[in-house]
């Protein structure tokens, strides 16, 4: 079977869709987006503890909008590239993407549950209650849901290969949640406020908080992309194990 | 500069529980996530060595 191919300007956009090709790439990009993803932690940890001014009305609990913000968005967006990854799996029959897809969930998961928790104790304080089941925080816990059970569901069938397409049938499914999620706040009476940050309005709040978060949300970006080609790699060795281009790595005893 | 004293800094105002729980939660999930993706790692190119050499290492 001959490779599809995809060429703009001179560059075979698909030969980094096999793993052998992948791999390499790979690895060398991981320790850029581990250090980047430090860089803006410390900045943003920085920016948000010791610029960023108390908040008038909810004093000191407000900075617990610096991991719940970037959490919330990531559960979100990764959930976006997993079901597209998954998706491209399921029309093109690329290894690859499933593996991207797979490598994806575990980390989706944990923002998810990084924005339920800090949610939870912002809450408190905030509106006197950890939990309301209303359509914010619902669509956000179903979300969590959807993470785990694309992870069971692949871990329960035995043929990868099945394993993959039902688990990307799955993905593509649950997309319909995250508009949901986005727009709960419109769409329904809710206690959870709405978005401070929008693409068409300037942000509602100050200057430096704005920047402390914007920093910790690229720290939450390049610590995904590093988690999740990490992943990948490890999910290619145990895949892979057979073809040639893993004997040869392993070969050198250096994988 | 927000915060008079170091212990100013800890207590956040009387949130402490609330900001202190969600950032030391955070933290200690990632290092979780980091720890875990690395014993995947070692147990994958450990099974692939083991089989290469014949359990011979």
């Amino acid at each position: 079977m001959s490779q599809p191919t995809l060429v703009i300007g001179n560059v075979n956009w698909f030969k980094y869709a096999s793993p052998q090709a992948f791999y390499p790439l790979a690895g060398a990009m991981i320790p850029w987006f581990a250090w980047a993803a430090a860089a803006c932690c410390l900045a943003g940890l920085y920016v948000g503890f010791f610029v960023a001014p108390t908040d008038h009305q909810q004093g000191e609990s407000y900075r617990i909008i610096f991991l719940h913000v970037p959490a919330a968005w990531m559960s979100m967006f990764i959930y976006l590239v997993m079901a597209f990854w998954a998706g491209v799996g399921l029309v093109f029959n690329t290894r690859l993407s499933h593996m991207m897809a797979s490598a994806l969930a575990p980390t989706g998961a944990l923002f998810t549950f990084i924005a339920l928790w800090t949610g939870s104790l912002w809450g408190k304080p905030t509106w006197g209650t950890w939990w309301v089941w209303d359509a914010r925080l619902t669509s956000e816990l179903i979300l969590l849901f959807l993470y785990f059970g694309f992870m069971a569901l692949a871990a329960a069938i035995d043929e990868p290969r099945r394993a993959d397409r039902a688990g990307a049938v799955l993905a593509l499914v649950g997309v319909v949640n995250i508009p949901i999620i986005y727009f709960s706040v419109k769409w329904w009476n809710t206690l959870h406020q709405g978005a401070s940050v929008s693409l068409t309005g300037a942000p509602t709040m100050a200057a430096t908080m704005f920047t402390g978060m914007i920093l910790m949300a690229l720290a939450a970006w390049f610590y995904s992309i590093a988690a999740a080609l990490h992943r990948a790699r490890s999910i290619m060795l145990e895949r892979e194990r057979n073809a040639d281009w893993i004997t040869h790595y392993a070969g050198t005893g250096r994988p | 500069m927000n915060w008079a004293s170091w212990s100013d800094f800890f207590a956040m105002g009387g949130y402490a529980l609330y900001v202190w729980g969600s950032y030391a939660v955070t933290a200690g999930l990632i290092v979780m996530e980091i720890i875990l993706l690395r014993n995947r790692r070692r147990a994958a190119v450990g099974q692939l060595v083991r089989r290469d050499t014949g359990g011979r290492t």
